[in-house]
C-alpha cells in the first residue's frame, strides 16, 4: 500500500485516460454463451444417458476454464499462484470417492429417516 | 574500509524477504484461497446430490409419459418448465436459460469495471458497476420468483395412492418426486443465493466508494478486482449447479 500513498494528486486528471481494451473479455463471453447453447441443444435433442451426462460435464469444464482463465484472470498469474490453486482442486476427487464410499453407508443407514 | 557499506548492502537471496513468489498481493492471494474452500463447500453438496439422486431409482419409461412420484428421481425438464406470464405453458429449462443468461453477462459487465479500474477510469469503473448490480439483482429476484413457484406447485400436483393431491414442495414432501429431491434444491440453489446476495451487498458498497473517489484517492482499484474475484466464483458455481441440477 505504502507505494501507492502518493496518488492523491491524482484525483484531478482527466483527459489521459487510455483506451478500453475489451476484445478478450467479449470474446469469452460469447464462448460461454455459445458452449451454454450446445448445451441446450444436446439436452433437447438427445435421449438421457451417460453419453449426455458425460458431454455436459465435459462442456461444464470447458465454461469453467474460460471463467477461471479470462475472466478471473488466472492465465495471466505467475505460475506458483497458478499452481496453488489448481493442485488442491484434485483433492476433489478424493473428496468424491470418500463422500461416496463413507457416504454411501452412512446414507443407507439414515435413508429412512427422509423417506 | 567501511564497514557500514557492507552492513547496509541489501540481501537478495530467495529467503531474504522482499520477494514476491506470487506476484499478487495479500488480499488477492486470501480471496483465492477462500474460494478455494468455498469451492470445497459446494463440491460437497453437489457430491451429496448426486449421490442421493444415484440411490433414488431413476424414472425408466417414455419421457412424454412422465408423472411425478415418489418412486423416482423426476426429470429436470419437467420439473422446471415453468415461466413467468406464461401459466400453464410447458417451456422445459426457458426459464433457467434466461438466469444463466443473466449471470454470465453480470461476469462480463463485472470483468469490465476491473478493465476500466485498471485504467483509472471513474467515470467507467461506476457504469459497469451499476450493471453488475443491476444483473445481480434481477437474478436474485428470478430466484426468488423460481422458488415461489417450486413451493407453491402446479396445478396438478402430485396423486397420492390414496386419491388426495398435494401440491408444491417443502421439506417434508413435494409433488416432485421424494423429499430429499426438494431439500437439496432449497439446500444448493439457497446456498448459491446467498452468495449471489452477499456479493449484490459487496457491489454496492465498492459502488458507493468509487463513487466518492476512494478509490482513486488510494491510486488503484484493486477492490473491485478482489470483489470482481468473488462474483466470477459465483457465476463458475452456477454452471456447475445449472449442469448437475437442471442439465443432467
Amino acid at each position: 500500500m505504502a507505494a501507492h500513498s502518493d496518488h492523491s494528486n491524482d484525483y484531478q486528471q482527466t483527459g489521459d485516460i487510455p483506451k478500453a481494451q475489451t476484445k478478450v473479455i467479449w470474446k469469452t463471453f460469447f464462448i460461454l454463451v455459445a458452449l451454454t447453447a450446445v448445451e441446450f441443444l444436446f439436452a433437447f435433442t438427445m435421449d438421457a444417458g451417460t453419453l449426455r451426462n458425460a458431454i455436459f460435464i465435459i462442456l461444464t469444464i470447458f465454461k469453467a476454464f474460460y471463467i477461471v482463465a479470462e475472466f478471473m484472470h488466472l492465465k495471466h498469474e505467475a505460475k506458483a499462484l497458478i499452481w496453488s490453486i489448481l493442485i488442491p482442486m484434485a483433492l476433489v476427487i478424493w473428496l468424491m470417492v470418500a463422500l461416496i464410499s463413507e457416504g454411501s453407508y452412512y446414507f443407507d443407514s439414515i435413508r429412512n429417516y427422509f423417506n | 574500509m567501511s564497514t557500514s557499506t557492507t552492513l547496509e548492502a541489501p540481501k537478495t537471496g530467495t529467503w531474504d524477504g522482499g520477494n514476491e513468489p506470487l506476484k499478487a498481493s495479500y488480499g488477492k492471494l486470501m480471496m483465492w484461497f477462500f474460494l478455494l474452500s468455498d469451492a470445497f463447500t459446494f463440491g460437497a453438496l453437489l457430491i451429496v446430490y448426486g449421490l442421493s439422486r444415484h440411490s433414488h431409482l431413476p424414472y425408466t419409461g417414455s419421457p412424454d409419459d412422465f408423472t411425478f412420484s415418489t418412486e423416482w428421481w423426476p426429470i429436470p425438464e419437467k420439473v422446471f418448465n415453468a415461466f413467468p406470464g406464461f401459466h400453464g405453458v410447458d417451456l422445459p429449462l426457458a426459464f433457467v436459460a434466461l438466469m444463466t443468461m443473466i449471470l454470465i453477462l453480470s461476469s462480463v459487465t463485472m470483468v469490465l469495471a476491473v478493465e476500466a479500474g485498471h485504467r483509472m477510469d471513474k467515470n467507467d469503473v461506476q457504469k459497469w458497476l451499476m450493471w453488475t448490480i443491476l444483473f445481480g439483482s434481477i437474478f436474485l429476484g428470478c430466484q426468488a420468483w423460481e422458488w415461489a413457484h417450486f413451493i407453491t406447485g402446479t396445478d396438478e400436483g402430485m396423486l397420492l395412492a390414496d386419491g388426495t393431491r398435494i401440491f408444491g414442495a417443502n421439506l417434508t414432501m413435494n409433488q416432485y418426486g421424494p423429499p430429499l429431491f426438494a431439500d437439496l434444491f432449497f439446500f444448493i440453489t439457497g446456498f448459491h443465493g446467498t452468495h449471489v446476495l452477499s456479493g449484490v451487498v459487496l457491489l454496492v458498497m465498492i459502488f458507493i466508494n468509487t463513487v466518492n473517489g476512494v478509490y482513486h484517492k488510494r491510486g488503484h482499484y484493486e477492490m473491485v478486482e478482489k470483489v470482481g474475484l468473488y462474483w466470477h466464483f459465483v457465476d463458475l458455481v452456477w454452471v456447475f449447479v445449472f449442469t448437475f441440477f437442471y442439465l443432467i
